[in-house]
């Protein structure tokens, strides 16, 4: 898989490490009332969709940044590569 | 027909004419007593422990596709039993013994081969760790030998003992281990519970669950509806698509392993054999093809093939240990799709629907649990209580912080 990188155009995958499904960028408010209840899903349970899944790959070998891929897990299409900064910036977070 | 080398004999003096079919093809009945999802290894072994340790025989096994054409015709074909955790081992160990006996109980022939595991270590603690792992082993009533460099080398002369990274120190052998025909087990079962009156109803995919007010009653299929008192999901690898028709997210990701296998070579390989510290290890069948395999590729994935990245990182471990390969040409390759859990171990269990039960999360390893993990469910569904080695195989383990993570990395499914 080529992942084309919005810095660095189109990188071999094999220099990114995977962690998973990008709503693992929007951690639970640890102070709420069901923190864990709520911690227990971010944790744990996934939605593991067969087709598009919007996913964190970090460039290791590369400029360490995190990435949002879009990619499609029937086809390994990819079609949409972003800064997982902007899109946690996007969101409403501050950094 | 009860199969014996007399009838192979006299089918042979009679043009082999005299054969029937190993298993009926019913249609579906309106009404079953359990519905198992998945007709493979697992959901066949499950349907046929319930008719023949628990009497209860009005059960349909429904498949997608056909028989055995998921992760039990896609694997490498492993047996052991040489896990660590007391979650874990006593469960494999039974498997290990109902392996041991599988071919007389089924009237089948499964080409099960005890040659002995084995696996290779490269330093002081990783000795220490291995003791301890044997220490576990024999405590369960497996067995285990720990090796020193030179038991090592009259087992596998070829390795390269004096690699410079990962010189050899000694290995932990589990005799008892060995390599199964993986079809057969799947052929094996599908006969031994359609002679008991199980209907195995291939072409059939499940659509839909049917629940009102939180209760399991049946399921939709291509081919119309079909009531049950259970359903049990049988599914490993498609597990969370399955479970998303009842709503519930599960504790896994989908991953896809790849496997290997050469051409034909005269006997090499004794038994098996694995490099866990460069993701490699191999077998060979009675064929003399090399079979072997590494890690998963690490991204989430339905697709039943993989990426070159692994390929080259998979024949990278095997030159580094065993050199010897290197002419061999490859023959196949494929990939199977893992259901990957949280804590690298599997589930059996019931669910919060009342009458769905659930069976999956067995990672690279659901091969050698086979007979054990179709013993432990069949249980459950018969009984409503937890066979006693699969007491800890719980769907709730998560929330209740009583994980089983032999490698000890967390939740983070890639590197189970």
């Amino acid at each position: 898989m080529i992942i084309n990188h919005p810095l660095l155009g189109p990188r071999d995958a094999a220099e990114f490490v995977y962690l998973g499904d990008a709503a693992l960028i929007n951690r639970p408010d640890r102070s709420a009332d069901n923190a864990a209840d709520a911690f227990y899903e971010y944790m744990y349970l996934r939605d593991n969709p067969a087709g598009e899944l919007r996913e964190l790959w970090y460039h290791e070998q590369g400029d360490r940044s995190w990435l949002v891929v879009t990619r499609n897990t029937l086809t390994h299409e990819i079609s949409k590569v972003e800064l997982a900064r902007d899109v946690a910036m996007a969101s409403g977070r501050n950094r | 027909m009860r199969y014996s080398a007399l009838k192979v004999i006299k089918q042979g003096l009679s043009g082999n004419k005299g054969w029937t079919p190993a298993w009926r093809e019913p249609e579906p009945k309106p009404e079953y007593d359990v519905i198992i999802i998945g007709a493979g290894g697992h959901g066949l072994a499950t349907a046929y422990y319930l008719a023949k340790e628990h009497g209860i025989t009005n059960v349909a096994v429904l498949e997608k596709g056909w028989l055995g054409s998921g992760n039990i015709g896609r694997n490498t074909t492993i047996i052991r039993s040489n896990y660590i955790l007391p979650g874990n081992e006593p469960f494999y160990e039974l498997s290990m013994k109902l392996w041991e006996g599988l071919e007389q109980d089924l009237n089948y022939n499964a080409m099960i081969s005890q040659r002995g595991i084995l696996n290779l270590c490269h330093s002081d603690p990783q000795r220490d760790a291995f003791a301890r792992r044997g220490n576990a082993m024999l405590m369960a009533g497996a067995d285990a030998v720990l090796l020193d460099t030179d038991g090592v080398r009259k087992l596998c002369p070829d390795l390269d003992f004096e690699n410079a990274r990962f010189p050899i120190k000694g290995g932990l052998w589990q005799k008892r281990g060995g390599t199964a025909r993986h079809d057969a087990v799947a052929w094996g079962y599908a006969r031994g519970a359609d002679q008991r009156g199980v209907d195995i109803i291939q072409n059939c995919e499940v659509v839909g669950l049917q629940i009102n007010n939180g209760v399991c009653t049946g399921v939709d299929t291509t081919r119309g509806k079909i009531n049950a008192k259970k359903v049990a999901v049988c599914v490993a690898g498609s597990s969370s698509r399955v479970m998303s028709m009842a709503g519930m997210r599960l504790p896994i990701e989908s991953h896809v392993l790849q496997a290997f296998v050469s051409e034909g070579l005269k006997p090499t390989i004794p038994g098996v054999v694995t490099f866990g510290a460069g993701h490699f290890y191999i077998s060979q069948s009675d064929k003399g093809g090399l079979v072997f395999g590494g890690d998963i590729d690490g991204y989430n994935t339905y697709a039943q093939r993989g990426n070159l990245p692994t390929v080259e990182d998979v024949c990278e471990g095997g030159m580094a240990i065993m050199p010897n390969i290197g002419r061999a040409r490859m023959l196949r390759m494929w990939g199977g799709v893992m259901d990957m859990s949280m804590d690298g171990s599997p589930i059996i269990d019931k669910t919060d629907v009342a009458g769905l039960y659930f069976n999956g999360g067995w990672c690279y390893g659901g091969f050698k649990a086979t007979p054990a993990s179709g013993w432990c469910y069949a249980h459950l569904l018969a009984t409503d209580k937890y066979q006693e080695t699969a007491t800890e195989l719980r769907l709730d383990r998560f929330r209740r912080g009583r994980m089983i993570d032999e490698k000890g990395v967390g939740a983070q499914p890639n590197l189970h």
